[in-house]
C-alpha cells in the first residue's frame, strides 16, 4: 500500500518565483524515503507541503488515500519533527510529549500511558519533568522524536533533523532513527542535504534539484547508475569525475588518448568515473595521469592529478605503493558511466 | 563581564565622578531635602520651618482628599496599564500576521510615542472639548454628555483614555519584537499540535511572551504613576480643584499651588517609598525573570 502519494505538486511563490515544478513521489508503507538536494532544490518546501506548513499551488498531496491539500497541519495526521527541534521552552519534556494529544481530546490515562511509552522507548524517562532547556542537544532531539511518536502518525516527516549535533552524535541519533522507523514501521520522509546520511537512511532516495527531481531509485541504484551528471556529483564522496570527451566508433577519446569500450553511441559526451573504480598502477593499458596532490586519509588515500588537461581524482588502498609522477588507470568499461554532454542525461 | 585593569587606583573613581555628581546633585540632594522637609512646617516665604515631627504624614493621610486621590491613582494605574498592554498586545498579535507593508504599519502606530506627555494632553483636551472635540460628540450619541473639568467622572474617564492612548505604541513595540522572537519553528510545532488559533494563542504565544509582558507591567506602572503628570496637567489645568489628579500630580498642587510645602514633601517621600518597592520587584523579578535557553 502508498502511505503517501504526491502528484504532480508545484510550489509557486506569489512573486512567481517557483520552489517545486511537478514533483511526484509515492512513499510506501513503512518505507524511509529521503529526500536529498543542495540548499535551494525545494527538498524542504516538498516536505513542508506535506505536513501543511506550505499551500500547494498545483497538484494533490494524498495521504492514507484522502487528498489533504486543503487540510489544516493538525488535521492531517502527520507529525513532523524539525531542525532546531521547535520544543516548546516553556513547558516540561512531559508537557511536550502530551501537549498534541491534549489537544486532541485524548483522555488522560491514555496520554500519560503513550507519554510513558515513548519515554522509555527514547529512553528519556528520566528527563520528563525538566524543561528543554535543560537538556543537551541530543536529548532535545530525543524530545522531539518523542513527540512525533506519541502521536501515531500515517507519516513522519524529518527535516534536516540532525544537522544541529556534532558529529560524532549525528552518526549515532542516524543510526537510531533508522532502527526507531523499523520498529515502529511507520512511513517516513527525511529531508537531508547530506548525501552519507540519505545513503545510509533510505529505502528510496529522491534526488531533486532545483525543484524538480532528477532521480528516484534505492541508494545502490542512484549511486551505480546516476540518472544525470548532477546525480552522479552529488552522490557519493569524493564525488564522480566528470570529464568532457567525445564518443566515436564504439571509442572514447579524452584529450588525446583513447579508450576502447565498444559503445554504439557518437558524438560530446560527459565521462563519468568514480574515483574508487579506477585502478592506478605504475604501467600498462588504460588511461595515462599526471599525479598531483595526494591525501591520506588513512585506510584509502586520494590521488589527485590530470588526465589530459582535466582534474582527476582516484582512491587507492593505503597498503598500495604511492604512485610516481606518471601513472596509469585501469578502468572497467562497465565502470564508466557516460552522460549526454548537452542535458547531462545518462547515455 | 570584563575585568578591566587600571594602572592608577583613582582612575575609574575619576572616571565615574561626572555620573556620581549629576546623581548626588539632581536625585539624592533634593530626595534627601523633601525628606528633611516633610518633617517641617515651612514658611512658604522662605520664613524659618517650624519641626513638626510626623505631622505632616498624619494630616496627609488623614485627610479625605488625599484618600481620594490615592483610590483615584490605584484605579487609574490598574486601567491604564492593563488597557494599554492588552491593546498594544492586540496590535502587535494582528502586525505579526500581516505579511505586505507591515513596515508602515508598523511606522503608523509607533507614531504616537513620539507625541510629547503635554502635547497628547492638549490632543485629549481638544478631543473632549465641550464644544468641539469629536469624542465628546461620539459619546453623546448614546446620550452621554460628557463634561471635562466639571464631572469628576468624565475628566478621569478622559485622562484615562489619554494615557492609555499615549502608551499603547510602547507596549505594541516590545510585544511585537517578544512575538518575532518566537521561532517560526515552535509556531509550526503548535501548528501541527494544535488546530484551533485561539488556544495555540493562549498555551504557546503568550506564556512564551511572559517576560516581556511582566517587563512591560512594571515600567507601564511606573508610566501611569509618573510619566503621565504632563498629561493630566493640560487636562486638568483650569480645575484642578475638583478633578481627579494622581498622588504625583497631588504632590505638585498642594506644594505650589497650595504652598503647602511639608506636606508636599511627605506626600513625595511616600512616592518615593513607594518607587523604591517597585525598583526592587522589578530587578528581583527580572533577575529571576523565566529566562527560556
Amino acid at each position: 500500500m502508498t502511505t503517501l502519494r504526491i502528484k504532480n505538486a508545484v510550489k509557486r511563490y506569489p512573486n512567481g518565483a517557483l520552489a517545486v515544478e511537478g514533483v511526484s513521489v509515492d512513499v510506501e508503507d513503512g518505507e524511509l524515503c529521503v529526500f536529498v538536494g543542495p540548499s535551494g532544490c525545494g527538498k524542504s518546501t516538498l516536505l513542508r507541503m506535506v505536513a501543511g506548513l506550505e499551500d500547494v499551488t498545483e497538484g494533490e498531496v494524498e495521504l492514507a488515500g484522502r487528498v489533504v491539500n486543503d487540510l489544516e497541519p493538525a488535521d492531517r495526521n502527520i507529525a513532523m519533527v524539525f531542525q532546531n527541534y521547535a520544543l516548546y521552552p516553556h513547558m516540561s519534556v512531559r508537557k511536550n510529549l502530551a501537549y498534541g494529544l491534549k489537544n486532541r481530546g485524548t483522555p488522560k490515562a491514555e496520554i500519560e500511558a503513550k507519554v510513558q511509552e515513548a519515554a522509555e522507548l527514547l529512553q528519556i524517562a528520566d528527563y520528563l519533568d525538566r524543561r528543554p532547556g535543560q537538556l543537551s542537544g541530543g536529548q532535545r532531539q530525543r524530545v522531539a522524536m518523542g513527540r512525533a511518536i506519541v502521536r501515531d502518525p500515517a507519516i513522519f516527516l524529518f527535516d534536516e533533523p540532525l544537522s544541529n549535533l556534532d558529529a560524532k552524535l549525528r552518526n549515532q541519533m542516524r543510526l537510531e532513527i533508522k532502527k526507531l522507523q523499523r520498529r515502529l514501521g511507520v512511513a517516513a520522509i527525511y529531508v537531508t542535504h547530506d548525501q552519507v546520511e540519505a545513503m545510509t537512511l533510505a529505502d528510496k532516495i529522491v534526488v531533486l534539484n532545483a525543484g524538480k527531481i532528477e532521480q528516484i531509485g534505492t541508494p545502490a541504484e542512484v549511486y551505480g547508475n546516476p540518472a544525470t551528471t548532477f546525480v552522479a556529483s552529488f552522490i557519493g564522496a569524493p564525488p564522480m569525475n566528470l570529464i568532457p570527451a567525445e564518443a566515436e566508433n564504439g571509442a572514447i577519446r579524452l584529450g588525446d588518448q583513447t579508450l576502447n569500450l565498444g559503445l554504439d553511441h557518437r558524438g560530446p559526451v560527459t565521462f563519468g568515473l568514480r574515483p574508487e573504480r579506477a585502478h592506478i598502477g605504475a604501467s600498462g593499458e588504460g588511461l595515462r595521469m599526471e599525479t598531483g596532490v595526494v591525501e591520506e586519509l588513512g585506510a584509502i588515500r586520494l590521488v589527485h592529478g590530470r588526465v589530459g588537461p582535466h582534474e582527476i581524482t582516484v582512491t587507492q588502498n593505503a597498503d598500495q605503493p604511492i604512485p610516481g609522477a606518471e601513472a596509469v588507470l585501469r578502468v572497467e568499461a562497465s565502470d564508466i558511466h557516460l552522460f549526454d554532454a548537452e542535458t547531462g542525461r545518462r547515455v | 563581564m570584563k575585568k578591566a585593569q587600571f594602572s592608577n587606583p583613582w582612575l575609574p573613581y575619576a572616571l565615574l565622578a561626572p555620573q556620581m555628581l549629576i546623581i548626588a546633585i539632581f536625585f539624592l540632594w533634593p530626595a534627601a531635602e523633601a525628606i528633611r522637609s516633610s518633617f517641617y512646617l515651612e514658611d512658604p516665604f522662605f520664613g524659618n520651618a517650624t519641626f513638626v515631627g510626623l505631622q505632616n504624614y498624619t494630616d496627609a493621610f488623614r485627610a479625605s482628599d488625599y484618600q481620594r486621590t490615592a483610590w483615584f491613582t490605584a484605579l487609574f494605574v490598574t486601567l491604564v496599564s492593563l488597557l494599554s498592554l492588552a491593546i498594544g498586545l492586540m496590535l502587535a498579535v494582528s502586525a505579526d500576521r500581516v505579511l505586505r507593508g507591515q513596515s508602515s504599519y508598523k511606522t503608523l502606530l509607533m507614531w504616537v510615542y513620539a507625541i510629547a506627555p503635554p502635547v497628547a494632553g492638549l490632543i485629549g483636551v481638544m478631543l473632549f472639548d465641550q464644544h468641539i472635540g469629536p469624542l465628546v460628540d461620539f459619546f453623546a450619541l448614546f446620550g452621554w454628555e460628557m463634561r471635562l473639568g466639571v464631572n469628576y467622572w468624565d475628566t478621569g474617564i478622559a485622562i484615562i483614555i489619554v494615557s492609555t492612548w499615549k502608551q499603547i505604541p510602547y507596549n505594541f513595540i516590545f510585544f511585537l519584537s517578544g512575538l518575532q522572537s518566537i521561532p517560526n519553528s515552535v509556531k509550526e510545532a503548535a501548528r501541527i499540535d494544535c488546530r484551533s488559533e485561539r488556544r495555540r494563542f493562549w498555551t504557546i504565544t503568550f506564556p512564551l511572551l511572559a517576560p516581556t509582558s511582566f517587563f512591560l507591567l512594571i515600567l507601564n506602572i511606573t508610566y501611569a504613576m509618573f510619566e503621565t503628570f504632563g498629561t493630566i496637567d493640560q487636562m486638568v489645568k483650569d480645575q484642578p480643584g475638583n478633578s481627579p489628579v494622581t498622588l504625583v500630580y497631588k504632590v505638585y498642587r498642594d506644594g505650589f499651588r497650595g504652598n503647602d510645602l511639608g506636606g508636599s514633601a511627605a506626600q513625595s517621600v511616600v512616592l518615593m517609598v513607594l518607587v523604591l518597592i517597585l525598583t526592587i520587584v522589578q530587578f528581583r523579578l527580572i533577575e529571576r525573570r523565566v529566562h527560556y535557553n
